[in-house]
């Protein structure tokens, strides 16, 4: 069997905590070894075809697959009578069929598998498999869902400790109260905002092997963020014992949040169980658009009090999140959406209320940013509101509002550790904005690009800014560890080597550059070699989510190193030929508390571990005639705590920067009665090398007391501010309010005088 | 049905079903998955190869009309151990994350560079706009493409 670890094994040269380290997985990625999970083969290995709903609504009368299994090079259809184990799964509540039963709830909803020798034969098979559905009105508005049929009449998150909401269709109801809500002051600005639903649009699409391993078990490898967590999943399903499913990880295509939940995990495992072969699933790529959850579209009504000064007295903030058919991770969006709401300001009174439910649009879930995106994106748009009304500055009105270390959030949580907000303020803020480029020029540097479609005539300029925040690993109360095991042994040559493992999931973002250079560091010794990440030889990582796993898996690896080092020296420092030392250590980061359901506030001390944030300036320019935009110039200065690998860093600041100026200018996932409708590249747009601006970046480093090296996570902060700023920039540049994003070019032609 | 093809200077056969893009039989029939499978409608770039020298998305040609033609990959830039510089380029300017769109990147940079030796910004840009990256936001790649070029 030709299953090549993704691991390369390779030795390192050089590299510790704080230097710029090349990839360790870089080489065989540019020269096209790097095994990804669509890469992967076994001899006699079958193609699985996933059979799906094309309603967003429907009761399923009958399933009819003989015509289907009779078809050329078929070796199984399976339907939900096939799944041995628990019908259900999902990643914090079992709400979601393995294959339908009775009834679809989304466009796209696993129905049936098909295992066949040539994915063309899976593929015609499927369209064979007679599904006779009974289609319902699909529910659509999450405002109405709230009042229509309930999707899920069990209501899977009643019983989570959540706040008791009697309506239809709440997957999770928030309400914080913070000092006295109706607290008036000199002025007030109100202000209703949207966004469209985000696609994480990772470019290698889901898909994996599955192989039986003749004993009744089956090994899995797959593109994933959290290996443990899968097979939590997976093997209640197929009716096994934990040990029995064993999930590997195979090279990951990218993620950003939508490979939280399984995909063909599950599938995969019952073809390959049932036929007893190698099982292949790879999704197409209008396949991936309903393979995994989306970013929550959002709908979101603030108000902001605010003394003459500009100091904020009082912030009201409803937000609604359509979560989709399933749960998902919706219930943490929520609670993060309604955390984040009032941004990094120091605001003494608030009354916040988020609610997600259930609709028949696409599921939703985990998204680099995770809710704070969406308030972000609403409260920077109050925060320029409100410097307009009161004649400020807009940066000096968020200076003058900076949470601080000491400061207490609306949910009761008083800030502790590092929290630089003044600092990247003022770090952005003193990066030189560029001179306007002089016309004529070349149209490549214009709105329309190459379609050269101006030569600088109704183009306007405008300059936006925008702070946010957001936490650093999981919150509220959720027992969140981390385990490495480190293995020192002598080399053939006498001279001591260690072998990591950590099942710490690489998804693109280097945390295995980061166990190396731990590694290294601690140890100090120069042959580390990094063993496959996988649920066999070691415990749990947690997730490659929440902008955590560097900083829990440092802290694992940290202690394991140390551990190592211990031992060595009572063993006199040295290791004989054949002797070994072999030390596994979790890592918890310090205790978090839920939230109380009825007042909102922490039952705790804190509600969240840390907190990371990051100022950005954006300048635009805006062809007024057609609605077309140019990012020109981004600026932005983040709190990173300790830059372990600062490449990386910076790496993850533009990249996160380009997803959130996606979501400003063209990223949405457009349904209609729940069906998607641009589940392509050609009609779902993501940046391209022509819409990325040059990025000047300052790395704001004030360690963090709690983390291993002072090290908070980098990944998300860019995201969650870049939408923000650039519809400010917008903004500026048109007059316009531009509630919405993303921003569309009907939103912006029809200018009079650049200032309608 | 059966074609002939010379890939990456070797000649080679396959048995492919008439359907099939040059990707799929690369990938799944000739064992040269580094060519990648992120579209397969010719938005993204992930597949780009050399087909008898022009620079084309894998996933648009059937395998059948790469019969009795050159295609080179990703597979064939670098000289035995030694990377081309291009890869080593993006290795070291950090232009690699989750790596999927680099084997096209690294085809594409290549190609520009054999057109044009010292490319602007501008041109940089343009010439890589079919290759689409989620996870770097391209600077580090155009980065890498400017580093390439002065390693000629």
């Amino acid at each position: 069997m030709g299953v090549p670890a993704t691991a390369p094994g390779r030795r390192l040269e050089h590299g510790r905590v704080g230097e710029t380290v090349p990839r360790l997985d870089g080489i065989p990625k540019v020269t096209g070894e790097f095994a990804y999970s669509s890469d992967l083969f076994a001899a006699g290995m079958l193609w699985g075809h996933t059979v799906r709903s094309p309603h967003a609504h429907a009761a399923i009368r009958a399933i009819e697959i003989s015509e289907a299994l009779a078809s050329p090079g078929v070796h199984a259809v399976l339907t939900h009578d096939d799944v041995p184990g628990k019908k259900l799964y999902g990643l914090e509540f079992a709400d979601q069929p393995v294959l339908a039963i009775e009834r679809v709830r989304y466009f796209g909803e696993p129905v049936a598998l098909v295992a066949a020798e040539h994915p063309e034969q899976a593929r015609r098979a499927a369209e064979k498999v007679r599904v006779e559905y009974e289609p319902f009105e699909p529910v659509t508005d999450p405002e109405r869902a709230l009042e229509q049929e309930d999707l899920h009449p069990e209501r899977p998150t009643e019983e989570a400790g959540y706040y008791d909401d009697p309506r239809p269709n709440v997957v999770r109801t928030i309400v914080i109260r913070h000092g006295d809500p109706d607290t008036e002051a000199d002025v007030s600005v109100s202000g209703y905002y949207e966004l469209g639903s985000q696609d994480q649009a990772f470019l290698g699409p889901e898909s994996g092997l599955a192989v039986p391993d003749g004993e009744g078990g089956v090994d899995v490898y797959v593109a994933t963020q959290w290996l443990h967590v899968d097979r939590a999943q997976v093997a209640p399903c197929l009716g096994l014992r934990d040990e029995q499913v064993r999930i590997h990880l195979a090279g990951v295509g990218g993620a950003f949040g939508g490979r939280e939940d399984l995909s063909m995990q599950i599938h995969g495992a019952l073809l390959a169980l049932h036929t007893a072969r190698p099982v292949k699933i790879v999704y197409s790529r209008e396949e991936s658009f309903v393979g995994h959850v989306h970013r929550h579209s959002a709908r979101i009504w603030m108000e902001h009090r605010a003394r003459r000064d500009g100091r904020l007295v009082c912030v009201r903030a409803r937000i609604l999140l359509d979560g989709g058919a399933y749960a998902s991770s919706t219930t943490a969006v929520t609670s993060n959406a309604a955390s984040f709401a009032c941004g990094p300001y120091a605001v003494e009174n608030a009354l916040v209320e988020a609610t997600s439910v259930y609709t028949n649009n696409p599921p939703c879930g985990a998204m680099r940013g995770f809710g704070a995106v969406q308030v972000c994106f609403a409260h920077e748009a109050q925060m320029d509101k409100l410097a307009r009304e009161l004649g400020l500055d807009p940066v000096e009105l968020r200076l003058r509002n900076a949470l601080a270390p000491g400061d207490v959030m609306p949910n009761g949580q008083r800030v502790t550790g590092s929290l630089p907000v003044a600092e990247v303020i003022e770090r952005c803020a003193a990066l030189r904005v560029p001179d306007p480029e002089e016309l004529p020029r070349d149209p490549i540097r214009l709105p329309g690009g190459s379609g050269n479609v101006t030569r600088g005539e109704g183009v306007k300029r405008g300059v936006g800014f925008a702070i946010g925040f957001k936490n650093v690993c999981y919150s509220h109360g959720f027992d969140d560890y981390c385990s490495a095991r480190v293995r020192l042994f002598p080399n053939a040559d006498g001279a001591l080597a260690a072998e990591v493992h950590c099942a710490a999931a690489e998804v693109g973002q280097g945390v295995t550059n980061v166990l190396a250079q731990v590694a290294r560091t601690e140890l100090e010794i120069a042959n580390v070699v990094l063993a496959p990440h996988t649920t066999a030889s070691v415990d749990s990582a947690g997730s490659s989510s929440a902008s955590r796993m560097t900083w829990m898996a440092s802290g694992a690896l940290q202690a394991a190193c140390r551990a190592a080092r211990e031992e060595l020296a009572r063993r006199g420092g040295s290791l004989a030929s054949g002797q070994e030392i072999d030390v596994e250590r979790v890592y918890r980061h310090p205790q978090t508390w839920p939230l109380d359901p009825d007042t909102g506030k922490v039952k705790g001390e804190r509600a969240h571990v840390a907190f990371i944030c990051s100022a950005m300036r954006a300048v635009v320019e805006v062809d007024s005639e057609l609605g077309l935009t140019r990012v020109v110039w981004i600026g932005t200065a983040q709190d990173v705590g300790k830059a372990l690998n600062p490449q990386a860093v910076e790496g993850q600041i533009e990249g996160g920067t380009a997803q959130g100026l996606g979501l400003a200018l063209m990223e949405e996932i457009q349904t209609r009665g729940g069906l998607i409708t641009n589940a392509s590249f050609t009609d779902y747009l993501i940046p391209t090398a022509l819409d990325m601006p040059p990025l000047a970046i300052e790395l704001v480093e004030e360690p963090e007391p709690d983390a291993p090296y002072g090290a908070k996570g980098v990944g998300e902060p860019p995201t969650v501010v870049a939408t923000a700023a650039i519809a400010a920039a917008l903004r500026d540049a048109t007059g316009r309010e531009l509630a919405r994003v993303p921003v569309r070019p009907d939103d912006l032609v029809g200018l009079t005088d650049g200032r309608a | 049905m059966k074609i002939e093809l010379l890939v990456n200077g070797e000649r080679r056969d396959a048995d492919v079903w008439p359907g099939e893009s040059l990707l799929f039989a690369l990938r799944e029939r000739l064992g040269l998955p580094g060519s990648k499978n992120a579209c397969e409608q010719g938005e993204c770039g992930s597949c780009s190869v050399l087909l008898d020298g022009t620079l084309v998305c894998a996933c648009l040609v059937l395998a059948a009309q790469a019969d009795g033609h050159e295609v080179v990959t990703v597979e064939a830039l670098a000289d035995g151990g030694r990377l081309h510089r291009v890869q080593q380029a993006f290795v070291e300017a950090g232009a690699v994350q989750c790596g999927f769109c680099t084997p096209g990147l690294v085809v594409a940079a290549a190609n520009l560079l054999n057109r044009i030796s010292e490319p602007t910004d501008d041109e940089i840009r343009e010439a890589l706009s079919g290759n689409l990256c989620r996870c770097t936001g391209y600077a580090k790649i155009f980065d890498a493409v400017r580093l390439a070029a002065s390693l000629a």
